[in-house]
């Protein structure tokens, strides 16, 4: 092989760049979202296995079986709590906060969702 | 006779294919002109019933009481557009409304304008949706973001869906919907908002691009409570909301004591806002 010792040392100072940011944060799971729970309640509309997984499909379901369907604008959770089924008037009374609680997973799995092109959310008090 | 067996064959050939496909094509294309055509499923009872059956909502202005009480409809069109977030850009080209006062000749233009009484010129028509009960706009909306409550028959929409597409206004014979060409929550270098003078929290704004208008407050109607603008003309009996559908509801005794008229009547959309002038 010809120039073996500029190829053998470049190879090896190319891999340790391309794996330096593996070795940096080795041991290291990055940000973990931890959204904020409400203080003021102890459990939500659905259970928060389901909710993590389906929340989106959930508030799609409220607003098409409200306003197209005639449903209930009122529901009661498993432990008898009323709630509105609503965005703002239902989800953001518990969770008061948009950055500490929708940002938080919203932001860490990069997504955007619409809601607040329209809906507004609660002043935030910091 | 110099045809050809061959060419002889062939004619006859397709003859018979048009002779048998013919009358299930045109069956095909009549029954969805006849629907079209059908529209709500009126018939020949016109604008006194609602072939949605169980309930119509709808109102009674009575446009005397606005011009005698001068302040009226700034107070109706206030109580709606601040409960509602409707921003006011402060022109017309941007302009959003719910609730608007319209002229006498602009709201009715089809009634003879020659030798007109001059009270009429200076009366405010309070004008907003129609509500009606074959409306053009839910026809021509591709993504049925505008529908028909099938329980109360209110024009509804779903600004989820909503393309911005603007069909709908054009479909509409009453100008009662408006676009939205800008973001309703703009904010100024102060981080104010600059169209909408006290934000309600209880009630979403919407975004550039889609088409807004009057919804009848039914998420109000849904709470049991009557219009915004209607609990704004308090006791004047200026306005009249109920159940076009119920013959013992006030608006119904209203509508059979007074001569009203409609907007537009020969549009054939069959409002559900009728006029006392």
């Amino acid at each position: 092989m010809y120039d073996k010792g500029k190829i053998i040392p470049g190879l090896i100072v190319f891999v340790l760049i391309a794996v330096s940011p593996i070795i940096y944060n080795r041991g290291n799971a990055g940000h973990v979202p931890n959204p904020e729970k409400p203080k003021n309640a102890k459990e939500c509309v659905r259970p928060v296995a389901e909710m993590r997984e389906s929340h989106m499909q959930m508030v799609i379901d409220w607003r098409t079986d409200v306003i197209r369907d005639n449903g209930a604008r009122e529901a009661v959770t498993a432990g008898g709590v009323k709630y509105v089924r609503s965005l703002q008037l239902g989800c953001m009374k518990c969770h008061t906060s948009k950055q500490k609680f929708c940002d938080e997973c919203h932001k860490y799995a990069s997504v955007e969702p619409y809601c607040w092109d329209c809906h507004i959310a609660p002043e935030e008090k910091d | 006779m110099d045809i050809k067996r061959r060419k002889f064959l062939k004619l006859a050939g397709l003859s018979a294919v048009a002779g048998i496909g013919a009358p299930s094509a045109f069956n095909m294309l009549l029954r969805g002109e006849a629907r079209a055509a059908e529209g709500s499923e009126h018939g020949e009872e016109g604008h006194k019933a609602a072939g949605r059956g169980k309930e119509r909502l709808g109102l009674v202005i009575n446009v005397r009481k606005f011009a005698s009480n001068k302040g009226l409809a700034g107070k109706c069109i206030k109580a709606c557009h601040t409960i509602h977030n409707v921003p006011n850009y402060g022109n017309k080209k941007d302009e959003i409304k719910w609730i608007w006062v319209e002229s006498y000749e602009h709201a009715f233009p089809e009634h003879s304008q020659y030798h007109r009484n001059e009270t009429l010129e200076q009366l405010p028509i309070m004008t907003m949706c129609n509500h009606c009960d074959n409306p053009p706009c839910v026809r021509a909306c591709p993504t049925q973001a505008t529908f028909v409550n099938k329980k109360n028959g209110i024009v509804m929409m779903d600004y989820h869906r909503c393309i911005g597409c603007r069909f709908c206004m054009a479909a509409c014979p009453y100008g009662a919907r408006s676009f939205n060409w800008r973001n309703p929550r703009e904010k100024d270098s102060r981080g104010r908002l600059k169209f909408i003078e006290h934000l309600n929290n209880d009630y979403p704004c919407r975004m550039r691009g889609v088409v807004e208008k009057c919804t009848l407050c039914v998420e109000r109607i849904a709470r049991g409570m009557i219009p915004a603008c209607v609990a704004a003309t308090g006791n004047t009996g200026a306005m009249v909301f109920g159940d076009l559908n119920d013959p013992n509801s006030e608006i119904s005794r209203v509508l059979s004591e007074n001569f009203t008229i409609q907007r537009k009547p020969a549009a054939g959309t069959h409002p559900s806002l009728f006029y006392i002038i």
